[in-house]
């Protein structure tokens, strides 16, 4: 546990000197709110905040989680952790933990805008969509050798998970693929705030999305460690 | 402290490590000398349990390096030549992290950083650190929990003659504390000024071990006395009773300005044995 803390407090003291993490984190839930509240037109209520916020869970973790991993094995600073008695689990527990109370923190600006009562819902959606997500980071951050790969392999997955929800409200071709993907159910989920409109479904696909991603978590460690 | 036997290791079907023994004893400095690819580095790895073997055993605190636990490793500090420091962070932001993962108090922190000559440079990032700097940085963090048994991978490589006599001088005072510290290098001046006892490694192989001075004399063949007179005329004697006398009635002649004995160095004995140079043309 103490090793888990430490690893946290780390991340915490990186926060703002890691820039392009940083912004990970900020850019949508600033965003939120500005267009939120500076857009005056005919819009879907709260269309900003559910929009963004399934970008948020499909952008935010994956990208953190992937980089930061990565970024440790390049530099061999992972390496050093190890040697020094961190155990993997501990590491990986550590930016896990933290990328997820960062993504609640940002998530809970978002949750701003929304009536009281759907915030408890909208935060518990939000807390499962960011497991998943940096579940996937982790896979990438595991199995790329440096920043660039990690990148490389970040890309593609990041756009499918954060844009398909969007690109899927104005392209029933696209729906049909994007239903597949955990990000457009925590977009159909958060438009009702209640599980009705993605149906059993939806919650099929979460879990599903939530499978796979662990799976190839647990598949990608074996394989690789985190050497 | 340490005791290898018959320690063999293969990459692939290659052979890495072949046959490594030798015993290093409390408060000894250690040095193993050999070519970059002849092995050192996999050798630490294998000392310190990060890398399993294939053959033979490795000890360390009375107990087999694959068994080493997490509180063995506490009292092993380690500085590979390509660990990293976090470079976002501060000197003391960087101690920050091991210090928590060691239950090291933060006191310690600025004595270490003082310790390696980094008392101006607590706040300074790391990022701007010039190489002599970072490898400081990393001795500190090895220092900082006060390990019995260090292991340094060339600690002093690509670094200025200025960085590496500081860091020289941060291991002997280690010497003088009990510490037993484990040095890889492939610079042989600094194996013979530091150096207890050192194991020379060609290809996966210790050719040979000892105290450096005892390996020089061992590998004189020519057992002469060179004298420089201030005539300018050279003169070599051969090692003996009659010589003696003829160098003695020179130097009482005043005629003298230099006399040198015939011993190599170790890197004219590392070539003898192997045919290689240590250091890197």
């Amino acid at each position: 546990m103490k090793n888990i803390i430490t690893i946290i407090k780390k991340q915490f003291r990186d926060t703002v000197k890691n820039k392009p993490v940083l912004i990970q984190f900020l850019m949508f839930p600033v965003m939120t709110l500005i267009f939120e509240n500076a857009i005056d037109v005919d819009m879907p209520e709260l269309f900003f905040v559910k929009m963004f916020s399934c970008m948020y869970v499909g952008m935010a973790p994956l990208v953190a989680s992937a980089s930061i991993i990565s970024e440790e094995k390049e530099k061999n600073t992972l390496r050093v952790l190890m040697m020094a008695g961190v155990r993997p689990f501990e590491y990986l527990i550590g930016i896990a933990a933290y990328i997820w109370i960062l993504c609640m923190a940002g998530s809970a600006v978002m949750a701003t805008s929304l009536p009281s009562e759907d915030i408890p819902f909208f935060m518990t959606m939000m807390g499962a969509g960011s497991i998943i997500s940096i579940f996937i980071g982790a896979c990438i951050g595991i199995f790329a050798k440096n920043q660039m790969v990690s990148t490389s392999l970040m890309m593609p997955v990041m756009m499918i998970l954060s844009f398909s929800p969007m690109l899927a409200m104005f392209n029933d071709k696209i729906e049909k693929v994007a239903r597949f993907v955990f990000t457009q159910q925590l977009k159909v989920t958060v438009d009702g705030m209640s599980f009705e409109n993605a149906g059993r479904f939806g919650a099929c696909v979460l879990f599903a999305n939530a499978a796979v991603a662990l799976v190839l978590f647990f598949m990608a460690f074996r394989k690789k460690g985190l050497e | 402290m340490i005791r290898c036997k018959g320690i063999e290791k293969s990459f692939s079907g290659k052979k890495v490590l072949s046959g490594i023994d030798m015993d290093i004893n409390d408060g000894q400095i250690f040095g193993l000398l050999g070519p970059s690819g002849a092995g050192k580095t996999t050798l630490i790895k294998i000392i310190t349990g990060q890398l399993g073997y294939d053959g033979g055993s490795a000890v360390i605190m009375d107990k087999e390096a694959k068994d080493l636990t997490r509180e063995d490793n506490r009292n092993i500090g380690i500085m590979m030549d390509n660990f990293g420091v976090y470079d976002r962070f501060s000197c003391t932001d960087n101690l920050k992290v091991f210090a928590d993962i060691y239950g090291t108090p933060y006191g310690k922190i600025s004595e270490s950083l003082e310790l390696v000559g980094l008392k101006d440079a607590v706040k300074k990032s790391a990022s701007d650190l010039s190489k002599g700097m970072r490898a400081r940085l990393q001795l500190a963090r090895v220092f900082m929990h006060s390990p019995e048994i260090l292991f340094l991978d060339e600690p002093t490589s690509g670094l200025d003659p200025r960085s590496s006599k500081a860091i020289h001088r941060i291991i002997l005072d280690k010497k003088k504390e009990g510490r037993t510290i484990f040095l890889t290098t492939h610079n042989m001046e600094e194996a013979h000024e530091l150096c207890d006892t050192v194991a020379l490694l060609n290809e996966g192989r210790i050719v040979d071990i000892g105290a450096p001075d005892e390996l020089c004399r061992k590998y004189d063949h020519k057992k002469t006395i060179s004298v420089h007179l201030n005539t300018g005329e050279d003169i070599e004697f051969p090692c003996g009773e009659e010589s003696g006398r003829k160098i003695g009635e020179l130097i009482g002649s005043g005629k003298v300005e230099t006399i040198h004995s015939s011993e190599p160095n170790l890197e004219t004995v590392f070539l003898e044995l192997t045919g290689k140079k240590l250091e890197e043309e």
